[in-house]
Protein backbone atom coordinates (compact mmCIF):
# COMPACT_ATOMS: atom_id res chain seq x y z
CA UNK A 1 0.00 0.00 0.00
CA UNK A 2 2.54 2.49 1.19
CA UNK A 3 4.70 1.49 -2.38
CA UNK A 4 1.85 2.54 -4.35
CA UNK A 5 1.13 6.19 -2.70
CA UNK A 6 5.10 6.69 -2.73
CA UNK A 7 4.44 6.26 -6.66
CA UNK A 8 1.67 8.17 -7.00
CA UNK A 9 3.76 10.94 -5.23
CA UNK A 10 6.54 10.49 -7.16
CA UNK A 11 4.60 10.61 -10.22
CA UNK A 12 4.04 14.32 -9.23
CA UNK A 13 6.87 15.33 -7.42
CA UNK A 14 9.77 13.58 -9.32
CA UNK A 15 12.85 14.71 -6.96
CA UNK A 16 11.64 12.51 -4.14
CA UNK A 17 12.87 9.35 -3.31
CA UNK A 18 12.06 6.87 -1.00
CA UNK A 19 13.24 6.17 2.88
CA UNK A 20 13.29 3.08 4.50
CA UNK A 21 10.50 3.58 7.00
CA UNK A 22 9.33 0.72 10.19
CA UNK A 23 5.57 2.66 10.35
CA UNK A 24 4.68 5.11 7.97
CA UNK A 25 5.06 6.71 4.28
CA UNK A 26 8.39 8.36 4.36
CA UNK A 27 10.30 10.49 1.55
CA UNK A 28 13.55 12.06 1.48
CA UNK A 29 13.26 15.69 -0.39
CA UNK A 30 15.46 18.20 -1.18
CA UNK A 31 15.79 21.11 0.60
CA UNK A 32 15.16 23.98 -2.11
CA UNK A 33 11.52 21.92 -3.06
CA UNK A 34 10.28 21.29 0.80
CA UNK A 35 7.87 24.42 0.79
CA UNK A 36 6.55 23.75 -2.57
CA UNK A 37 6.23 20.33 -1.47
CA UNK A 38 4.46 20.73 1.41
CA UNK A 39 2.19 23.60 0.23
CA UNK A 40 0.91 21.14 -2.18
CA UNK A 41 0.43 18.37 0.59
CA UNK A 42 -1.40 20.97 3.07
CA UNK A 43 -3.81 22.42 -0.06
CA UNK A 44 -4.42 19.37 -2.35
CA UNK A 45 -3.44 16.27 -0.75
CA UNK A 46 -5.26 16.87 2.81
CA UNK A 47 -1.93 16.77 4.62
CA UNK A 48 -3.08 19.50 6.63
CA UNK A 49 -1.27 18.87 10.62
CA UNK A 50 2.14 19.54 11.02
CA UNK A 51 2.96 17.35 13.90
CA UNK A 52 6.32 17.49 14.56
CA UNK A 53 9.72 18.89 13.03
CA UNK A 54 12.69 17.87 15.06
CA UNK A 55 16.57 16.50 13.51
CA UNK A 56 18.77 14.05 13.46
CA UNK A 57 22.52 14.44 14.25
CA UNK A 58 24.21 11.60 12.54
CA UNK A 59 27.27 12.81 13.74
CA UNK A 60 31.12 11.93 11.52
CA UNK A 61 28.53 11.10 8.23
CA UNK A 62 28.01 13.85 6.03
CA UNK A 63 25.66 15.31 5.40
CA UNK A 64 25.78 15.55 9.23
CA UNK A 65 22.12 17.00 9.65
CA UNK A 66 18.85 16.03 8.90
CA UNK A 67 15.67 17.80 9.06
CA UNK A 68 12.57 15.23 9.76
CA UNK A 69 8.94 16.66 9.69
CA UNK A 70 5.85 14.54 10.21
CA UNK A 71 2.22 14.98 8.99
CA UNK A 72 -0.73 13.99 9.41
CA UNK A 73 -3.86 14.04 7.13
CA UNK A 74 -7.08 14.49 9.04
CA UNK A 75 -9.19 13.33 6.52
CA UNK A 76 -7.31 10.04 5.09
CA UNK A 77 -6.23 9.68 8.61
CA UNK A 78 -2.58 8.97 7.06
CA UNK A 79 0.80 10.06 8.28
CA UNK A 80 4.25 11.18 5.98
CA UNK A 81 7.60 11.59 7.41
CA UNK A 82 9.53 14.07 5.43
CA UNK A 83 13.56 14.03 5.30
CA UNK A 84 15.44 16.67 4.50
CA UNK A 85 19.23 16.79 4.00
CA UNK A 86 21.31 19.93 5.46
CA UNK A 87 23.55 20.21 2.78
CA UNK A 88 26.01 22.25 4.84
CA UNK A 89 26.96 20.86 7.66
CA UNK A 90 29.12 23.22 9.61
CA UNK A 91 26.70 26.13 9.23
CA UNK A 92 23.53 23.40 8.78
CA UNK A 93 20.29 25.36 7.85
CA UNK A 94 17.11 24.73 5.73
CA UNK A 95 13.68 26.74 4.34
CA UNK A 96 11.44 27.31 7.21
CA UNK A 97 8.15 25.82 7.35
CA UNK A 98 6.67 28.59 9.10
CA UNK A 99 4.81 30.50 6.29
CA UNK A 100 2.61 27.26 5.29
CA UNK A 101 2.18 25.90 8.95
CA UNK A 102 1.86 28.30 12.05
CA UNK A 103 2.55 25.22 14.36
CA UNK A 104 6.41 24.99 12.90
CA UNK A 105 7.28 28.62 14.45
CA UNK A 106 7.67 27.01 17.71
CA UNK A 107 9.21 23.12 16.65
CA UNK A 108 11.97 25.58 14.78
CA UNK A 109 13.10 27.54 17.03
CA UNK A 110 13.19 24.70 19.49
CA UNK A 111 15.24 22.15 16.03
CA UNK A 112 16.92 25.74 16.39
CA UNK A 113 18.07 25.75 20.17
CA UNK A 114 19.12 22.31 20.66
CA UNK A 115 20.59 20.93 16.93
CA UNK A 116 21.61 24.31 15.65
CA UNK A 117 20.15 24.18 11.85
CA UNK A 118 19.19 27.70 11.10
CA UNK A 119 15.64 28.28 9.07
CA UNK A 120 15.90 30.47 6.76
CA UNK A 121 12.55 33.17 6.70
CA UNK A 122 11.71 32.40 10.21
CA UNK A 123 9.83 35.24 11.35
CA UNK A 124 11.47 34.87 14.86
CA UNK A 125 13.99 32.43 15.11
CA UNK A 126 15.16 32.71 19.05
CA UNK A 127 15.97 30.22 21.49
CA UNK A 128 13.04 28.97 23.03
CA UNK A 129 14.26 26.30 25.70
CA UNK A 130 17.92 27.34 26.89
CA UNK A 131 18.12 31.04 27.45
CA UNK A 132 18.95 33.74 24.84
CA UNK A 133 22.84 33.56 25.77
CA UNK A 134 23.77 30.40 25.84
CA UNK A 135 26.58 29.21 23.53
CA UNK A 136 26.12 25.40 22.80
CA UNK A 137 23.78 23.34 21.27
CA UNK A 138 22.71 20.72 23.58
CA UNK A 139 21.75 17.86 21.65
CA UNK A 140 24.34 17.56 19.22
CA UNK A 141 26.02 14.55 19.48
CA UNK A 142 29.42 16.23 20.38
CA UNK A 143 27.64 17.68 23.30
CA UNK A 144 28.20 16.22 26.41
CA UNK A 145 24.98 15.05 28.99
CA UNK A 146 26.99 17.10 32.01
CA UNK A 147 26.94 20.11 30.08
CA UNK A 148 29.77 22.41 29.89
CA UNK A 149 30.67 25.64 32.15
CA UNK A 150 29.51 28.60 31.05
CA UNK A 151 28.28 31.63 32.88
CA UNK A 152 24.76 31.61 34.97
CA UNK A 153 21.97 33.57 32.82
CA UNK A 154 21.93 36.54 35.38
CA UNK A 155 24.99 38.06 35.66
CA UNK A 156 23.79 39.86 39.29
CA UNK A 157 22.49 36.51 40.11
CA UNK A 158 26.18 35.00 39.68
CA UNK A 159 28.17 37.93 41.37
CA UNK A 160 25.87 37.29 44.51
CA UNK A 161 26.12 33.51 44.96
CA UNK A 162 29.14 32.60 42.92
CA UNK A 163 27.28 29.74 41.19
CA UNK A 164 28.19 28.97 37.62
CA UNK A 165 26.64 26.60 35.16
CA UNK A 166 28.72 23.51 35.86
CA UNK A 167 29.03 20.34 34.51
CA UNK A 168 26.32 17.75 36.19
CA UNK A 169 28.16 14.90 38.05
CA UNK A 170 27.83 11.97 36.48
CA UNK A 171 29.45 9.58 38.76
CA UNK A 172 28.25 6.15 36.27
CA UNK A 173 25.34 7.56 34.90
CA UNK A 174 23.12 8.26 33.14
CA UNK A 175 20.98 7.20 36.15
CA UNK A 176 18.40 4.97 34.21
CA UNK A 177 15.56 2.98 35.36
CA UNK A 178 14.24 -0.86 33.93
CA UNK A 179 11.08 -0.99 32.73
CA UNK A 180 10.07 -4.14 34.24
CA UNK A 181 10.32 -5.97 37.73
CA UNK A 182 8.59 -4.58 40.96
CA UNK A 183 8.93 -1.32 41.85
CA UNK A 184 11.58 -1.31 44.70
CA UNK A 185 13.75 -2.88 42.06
CA UNK A 186 13.22 0.07 39.47
CA UNK A 187 14.47 2.42 41.35
CA UNK A 188 17.16 5.07 39.06
CA UNK A 189 20.54 3.20 39.33
CA UNK A 190 24.00 4.46 37.11
CA UNK A 191 24.66 2.57 34.45
CA UNK A 192 27.74 1.88 35.09
CA UNK A 193 28.41 1.19 39.12
CA UNK A 194 31.97 0.51 38.91
CA UNK A 195 32.26 4.28 40.06
CA UNK A 196 30.68 7.14 42.02
CA UNK A 197 31.18 9.81 44.16
CA UNK A 198 33.28 8.23 46.42
CA UNK A 199 35.02 5.85 44.38
CA UNK A 200 36.98 6.95 41.21
CA UNK A 201 35.99 5.46 38.19
CA UNK A 202 38.52 2.74 36.89
CA UNK A 203 41.29 3.05 34.85
CA UNK A 204 40.97 0.97 31.99
CA UNK B 1 21.41 24.57 75.60
CA UNK B 2 19.46 27.37 77.56
CA UNK B 3 16.31 26.28 78.33
CA UNK B 4 13.55 28.84 76.66
CA UNK B 5 10.21 26.95 77.23
CA UNK B 6 8.94 28.80 80.93
CA UNK B 7 6.41 26.78 82.24
CA UNK B 8 3.34 29.15 83.06
CA UNK B 9 1.00 28.30 86.65
CA UNK B 10 -1.52 30.57 87.11
CA UNK B 11 -1.94 29.60 90.72
CA UNK B 12 1.44 30.65 91.14
CA UNK B 13 2.15 33.82 89.35
CA UNK B 14 -1.59 35.39 88.66
CA UNK B 15 -1.98 37.07 85.20
CA UNK B 16 2.39 37.58 84.88
CA UNK B 17 3.99 35.19 82.59
CA UNK B 18 7.98 35.22 82.69
CA UNK B 19 9.88 34.34 79.86
CA UNK B 20 12.51 35.24 77.90
CA UNK B 21 12.50 37.83 74.42
CA UNK B 22 14.03 35.25 72.02
CA UNK B 23 11.33 32.49 73.34
CA UNK B 24 8.21 34.76 72.68
CA UNK B 25 9.58 36.03 69.16
CA UNK B 26 10.80 32.73 68.08
CA UNK B 27 7.06 31.02 69.64
CA UNK B 28 5.42 34.08 67.39
CA UNK B 29 7.30 33.49 64.58
CA UNK B 30 7.04 29.79 64.56
CA UNK B 31 3.00 29.08 64.72
CA UNK B 32 2.63 31.79 62.29
CA UNK B 33 5.06 30.60 59.06
CA UNK B 34 3.34 31.82 55.84
CA UNK B 35 5.09 29.24 53.46
CA UNK B 36 5.50 30.99 49.74
CA UNK B 37 4.69 27.34 47.13
CA UNK B 38 7.84 27.46 45.07
CA UNK B 39 6.25 24.44 42.43
CA UNK B 40 8.45 23.95 39.97
CA UNK B 41 7.87 20.71 39.45
CA UNK B 42 5.69 17.11 40.28
CA UNK B 43 6.55 18.06 44.15
CA UNK B 44 4.41 20.90 44.03
CA UNK B 45 1.16 18.60 43.73
CA UNK B 46 2.35 16.87 46.68
CA UNK B 47 3.05 20.12 48.24
CA UNK B 48 -0.96 20.58 47.17
CA UNK B 49 -1.71 17.89 49.13
CA UNK B 50 -0.22 18.71 52.10
CA UNK B 51 -2.43 21.52 52.33
CA UNK B 52 -5.73 19.61 51.24
CA UNK B 53 -7.71 18.16 54.00
CA UNK B 54 -6.48 14.56 54.31
CA UNK B 55 -3.08 16.02 55.09
CA UNK B 56 -3.86 19.19 56.76
CA UNK B 57 -1.25 21.43 56.97
CA UNK B 58 -3.01 24.27 59.16
CA UNK B 59 -2.75 22.15 61.92
CA UNK B 60 0.59 23.42 62.53
CA UNK B 61 -0.26 26.35 62.10
CA UNK B 62 1.45 27.41 58.79
CA UNK B 63 -1.43 27.13 55.98
CA UNK B 64 -1.39 30.24 55.11
CA UNK B 65 0.22 29.81 51.09
CA UNK B 66 1.32 33.18 49.82
CA UNK B 67 1.46 33.72 45.93
CA UNK B 68 3.27 36.70 46.61
CA UNK B 69 6.75 36.24 48.00
CA UNK B 70 5.93 39.86 49.85
CA UNK B 71 3.58 38.17 51.99
CA UNK B 72 5.45 35.18 52.62
CA UNK B 73 8.48 34.33 55.29
CA UNK B 74 9.44 30.43 53.58
CA UNK B 75 10.05 29.48 50.32
CA UNK B 76 9.38 25.97 50.03
CA UNK B 77 10.82 24.80 46.82
CA UNK B 78 8.64 21.90 45.03
CA UNK B 79 10.58 20.94 42.64
CA UNK B 80 13.30 20.96 39.88
CA UNK B 81 15.52 24.12 39.16
CA UNK B 82 17.11 24.87 35.67
CA UNK B 83 19.19 27.20 35.56
CA UNK B 84 16.88 29.12 33.51
CA UNK B 85 14.89 29.33 36.38
CA UNK B 86 17.61 30.08 38.88
CA UNK B 87 17.36 33.65 38.42
CA UNK B 88 13.66 33.43 39.45
CA UNK B 89 14.08 31.08 42.42
CA UNK B 90 17.17 33.85 43.50
CA UNK B 91 14.93 36.95 42.72
CA UNK B 92 11.70 36.02 44.35
CA UNK B 93 13.84 34.77 47.35
CA UNK B 94 15.34 38.36 47.43
CA UNK B 95 12.25 39.67 47.38
CA UNK B 96 10.75 38.20 50.70
CA UNK B 97 10.96 40.21 53.52
CA UNK B 98 13.55 39.05 56.93
CA UNK B 99 13.21 36.77 58.68
CA UNK B 100 12.92 33.72 55.69
CA UNK B 101 13.64 30.18 55.69
CA UNK B 102 14.01 28.17 53.20
CA UNK B 103 12.67 24.13 52.29
CA UNK B 104 14.30 22.40 49.89
CA UNK B 105 11.50 19.93 49.15
CA UNK B 106 12.44 16.55 47.14
CA UNK B 107 15.73 15.23 45.22
CA UNK B 108 15.73 17.85 42.79
CA UNK B 109 15.83 20.74 44.93
CA UNK B 110 18.34 19.77 47.11
CA UNK B 111 20.75 18.13 44.70
CA UNK B 112 19.59 17.88 41.33
CA UNK B 113 18.36 14.83 41.41
CA UNK B 114 17.81 12.25 38.57
CA UNK B 115 18.29 14.99 35.97
CA UNK B 116 22.26 14.97 36.03
CA UNK B 117 21.99 17.23 32.60
CA UNK B 118 23.41 20.50 31.52
CA UNK B 119 19.96 21.88 32.09
CA UNK B 120 19.49 21.63 35.75
CA UNK B 121 20.95 23.24 38.89
CA UNK B 122 22.48 20.70 41.12
CA UNK B 123 20.91 21.63 44.45
CA UNK B 124 18.82 25.15 45.08
CA UNK B 125 21.23 25.70 48.27
CA UNK B 126 23.51 26.68 45.03
CA UNK B 127 21.86 30.07 45.04
CA UNK B 128 19.70 30.44 48.26
CA UNK B 129 20.29 29.44 51.80
CA UNK B 130 18.54 26.04 52.48
CA UNK B 131 17.11 25.26 56.19
CA UNK B 132 15.49 22.16 55.96
CA UNK B 133 15.97 19.21 53.25
CA UNK B 134 13.43 16.75 52.20
CA UNK B 135 14.67 13.54 50.50
CA UNK B 136 12.15 11.58 48.52
CA UNK B 137 10.79 11.55 44.90
CA UNK B 138 8.68 12.93 45.15
CA UNK B 139 8.36 13.00 49.10
CA UNK B 140 4.74 11.84 50.43
CA UNK B 141 2.88 15.12 52.15
CA UNK B 142 3.85 13.91 55.41
CA UNK B 143 7.62 14.14 55.21
CA UNK B 144 6.78 18.02 54.02
CA UNK B 145 4.89 18.36 57.07
CA UNK B 146 7.85 16.49 59.55
CA UNK B 147 9.94 18.83 57.56
CA UNK B 148 7.63 22.39 58.49
CA UNK B 149 7.66 20.57 61.96
CA UNK B 150 11.54 20.43 61.94
CA UNK B 151 11.94 23.90 60.54
CA UNK B 152 9.77 25.07 63.34
CA UNK B 153 11.89 23.60 66.06
CA UNK B 154 15.05 25.33 64.05
CA UNK B 155 13.34 28.20 64.70
CA UNK B 156 12.86 27.51 68.15
CA UNK B 157 16.14 27.30 68.56
CA UNK B 158 17.42 30.32 66.93
CA UNK B 159 18.85 33.76 68.69
CA UNK B 160 16.55 36.06 67.36
CA UNK B 161 17.34 38.80 69.93
CA UNK B 162 20.95 38.81 68.71
CA UNK B 163 19.60 38.95 64.93
CA UNK B 164 17.76 42.14 65.94
CA UNK B 165 21.35 44.42 66.76
CA UNK B 166 22.36 46.29 63.71
CA UNK B 167 25.62 45.02 64.37
CA UNK B 168 24.90 41.69 63.81
CA UNK B 169 21.82 42.33 61.31
CA UNK B 170 24.76 43.48 59.18
CA UNK B 171 26.79 40.13 59.46
CA UNK B 172 23.68 38.05 59.00
CA UNK B 173 23.54 39.75 55.76
CA UNK B 174 27.04 39.33 54.40
CA UNK B 175 26.53 35.81 55.48
CA UNK B 176 23.34 35.73 53.54
CA UNK B 177 25.14 36.78 50.15
CA UNK B 178 28.27 34.52 50.70
CA UNK B 179 25.57 31.28 50.54
CA UNK B 180 26.31 28.75 48.30
CA UNK B 181 29.86 30.15 47.96
CA UNK B 182 31.27 27.07 49.14
CA UNK B 183 29.88 24.54 46.69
Amino acid sequence: MAESEFAQLKERFDYLTERESADHLAVNCPADHLVGFCTALRDELGYDLLLDVTAVDWDAQSPRFTGIYHLLSTTKHEYLRIAVNCVDSIHPSLPSLSGVFAAANWHERETFDLMGIHYEGHPDLRRILMWDDYPYHPLRKDFPLAGIETPLPADDVAEATNAKVLPAPMAGGPFVSSADGPMSQTEPRARDESWNEQQEKPVE
Amino acid sequence: MQKTNVAYDSKVEGEVIVTQADAVINWIRKHSVWPMPMGLACCAIELMAAGGSRFDISRFGMEVMRFSPRQADCMIVAGTVTYKMAEVVRRIYEQMAEPKWVVAMGACASTGGMYRSYATLQGVDRIIPVDVYISGCPPRPEALLDAMIKLQDKIGRERSVKNLTERNAKTADAKLAGAGKES
